[in-house]
């Protein structure tokens, strides 16, 4: 690990104080006391699973079974790793083409809670993983998911949660040589939301597609921080995030870094966030990073977008007899449409649209 | 039998030196069945006109009236306005991203019959009028826009000409950026509309090139706010040869 990068400095373990780059953009007064040390969480499961399992295994077993993959210098990850006494370990198969998603759902955890998921699809399976979370939760939580070579996975995690939860996760992906990890993360619910969804590779030839869809309304704070690190040659990244604002004090942070180490010669990668503010009074924060430390690279971009709603679409749409609320809805809906169609899941497409719908009307526009 | 009468109409727009007025009284009646050519240099006003007839937010009404068979256009929606039966083809059609060409004619379709068409009738309508116009049927599926060429534009806003069938149909520039094949195709396009309708057609351009393929009833020339000359289909014929000057310096 480079001693040197910017990027990984950030990363410092401290209890928080706001004053830290990683933290400066969320307020600690809402995270429930997680990042305090004094803080009494319990270790918990409360993802569960039901339906029949062919091909793959959802198991409760003792932390120590599954010791942490990955570095991390997070606070709150390195609480969950010292509180979690059992962990859900999912298990794919080796060679396994798993063909319904594996639904993993959580809702309304009675205390403040700790856990940690490890996902591991083996070499050469084929799988569809989706968490969704429901109703009021205090969530500190680790998911570490690790790719054997020639693994494909899909995994999509939804934050539908009430408008008092919080959740402050990190989403861990190592890749495996040749391996492919699309994930799909939605934030749509919430008091305050803060993920971590990062990507490291274990071999050449990984591919990681990061989609993200997030929707803010008044006091709510979505926070994203995509970390890839680029650690090995030949590897590939998209990240592509899409956010909608609405309402007083409607907030969003997202962060993209991307480093690309000395040894990761013939990366391919790109990262782009768009926002799209609909009213005055809402926030959001776009900050794309990409530290390169080789030439010898296929690609590497980014792009960043924060905007007001476009009234020349709108009028455009009403020239042709479209009311004004029909032809909001179709602007914002064809906003977030060239991440959603991307999902690979039609059901997980069409319950986003209709939540979008909801929080649309909702908001009163 | 349909009636758009423009009176005294007066329109401007907010500049950082205040209420700039471009529009300095135009008169003008289209009834059913008529075309009028509106020509006259850049800068003249043409395209406010349009803008302002079809609602834009960023002109604003200063004095006179529009109405299309007695009622207020300029009391209404923009969106009331096209289901009152006006339409403007743009000069510069918007991008809509993620907003399909077919869900967009179709939706624009039910908002201005009053109805959805029947989805297997709305199929057969749009495939024909797609051929009509040599759009590629894959182009339903793309962004409104996005990413089309000039031509695809303009050929674009004719295929709504076409199944949104208006009263009174603005066509703004629809000819620039346009090669001769083209501007052949968009202009049988709306011969097709002024044959199978009673549409009335304001059309306005800065060349008479599209007069040779849509022949007008009446010319009228624009300069400084303001209609300056009119007369039938050899006005045109004299602006060919003579230009605007006159107008522009007079």
């Amino acid at each position: 690990m480079s001693i040197n990068s910017n990027l990984l400095e950030r990363h410092d373990s401290l209890e928080p104080t706001g004053r830290e780059e990683k933290w400066r953009f969320t307020p600690l007064k809402r995270l429930g006391g997680l990042h305090l040390n004094a803080t009494e969480v319990r270790s918990n499961t409360s993802t569960i699973f039901s339906g029949p399992s062919e091909g793959f295994s959802v198991r409760v077993v003792p932390a120590s079974e599954v010791s942490p993959r990955s570095q991390s210098d997070d606070v709150i990850v390195a609480r969950v790793r010292e509180t979690v006494r059992d962990c859900t370990l999912v298990e794919v198969n080796r060679d396994a083409q798993v063909k319904d998603p594996i639904m993993l759902s959580r809702k309304n955890l009675g205390s403040a809670e700790f856990s940690r998921t490890v996902v591991v699809a083996k070499s050469h399976s084929q799988a569809t993983i989706i968490i969704e979370s429901f109703g009021s939760a205090i969530l500190g939580e680790e998911i570490e998911i690790l790719l054997e070579p020639g693994a494909k996975l899909d995994f999509i995690s939804l934050q539908e949660w009430e408008n008092d939860a919080i959740h402050l996760g990190r989403h861990h992906a190592i890749l495996g040589k040749d391996s492919e990890f699309n994930s799909v993360t939605i934030s749509v619910g919430g008091s305050l939301v803060r993920l971590l969804p990062s990507v490291e590779y274990d071999g050449p030839g990984g591919s990681a597609n990061l989609l993200g869809v997030y929707f803010a309304t008044s006091g709510q704070h979505l926070e994203h921080r995509v970390f890839i690190d680029h650690n090995v040659g030949h590897a590939k990244s998209r990240v592509n995030y899409k956010g909608a604002l609405a309402g007083e004090d409607a907030r969003t942070v997202w962060f993209g870094d991307v480093y690309i180490r000395k040894e990761a010669e013939g990366t391919d990668t790109y990262e782009m966030n768009r926002n799209l503010l609909l009213t005055d009074g809402a926030r959001a924060d776009s900050v794309p990073n990409l530290e390169i430390e080789t030439g010898k690279i296929a690609g590497a971009g980014h792009a960043s977008t924060t905007g007001r709603f476009d009234e020349e679409h709108l009028f455009y749409l009403m020239s042709r007899g479209i009311a004004e609320d029909d032809a909001r809805r179709l602007v914002i809906r064809g906003f977030f449409a060239e991440v959603i169609n991307e999902i690979p899941v039609e059901g997980i497409r069409d319950r986003l649209m209709k939540r979008i719908d909801d929080e649309l009307v909702r908001v009163g526009r | 039998m349909t009636k758009l009468v423009i009176k005294d109409l007066k329109v401007g727009v907010e500049t950082d030196s205040g209420m700039t007025e471009i529009l300095k009284g135009v008169d003008l009646t289209v009834n059913s069945g008529e075309t009028h050519a509106i020509m006259g240099p850049n800068g003249s006003g043409k395209s406010t006109l349009a803008y302002s007839i079809a609602g834009h937010p960023k002109y604003t009404i200063l004095g006179g009236s529009v109405t299309l068979d007695g009622a207020d256009i300029l009391d209404m929606s923009v969106d009331e306005r096209a289901k009152a039966g006006l339409f403007l083809a743009m000069q510069y059609p918007v991008e809509v991203p993620g907003v399909s060409v077919a869900n967009f004619l179709r939706t624009a379709a039910t908002a201005i019959r009053g109805e959805a068409p029947k989805l297997r009738e709305w199929v057969g309508e749009m495939k024909n009028a797609m051929s009509s116009l040599n759009i590629d049927p894959a182009f339903g599926e793309r962004s409104v826009n996005e990413g089309f060429s000039g031509g695809e534009k303009k050929r674009h806003e004719i295929l709504q000409l076409e199944l949104l069938r208006p009263k009174i149909a603005i066509l703004d520039e629809t000819d620039s950026g346009l090669d001769i094949d083209a501007l052949r195709i968009v202009s049988e396009g709306v011969n097709r509309v002024r044959e199978a309708s009673d549409v009335g057609v304001l059309l306005i351009t800065h060349y008479t090139r599209i007069l040779k393929y849509i022949k007008p009833d009446f010319v009228h020339v624009f300069a400084k706010g303001r209609i300056v000359e009119e007369g039938g289909p050899e006005l045109a014929e004299k602006l060919e040869e003579k230009g605007y000057a006159d107008y522009v310096n007079a």
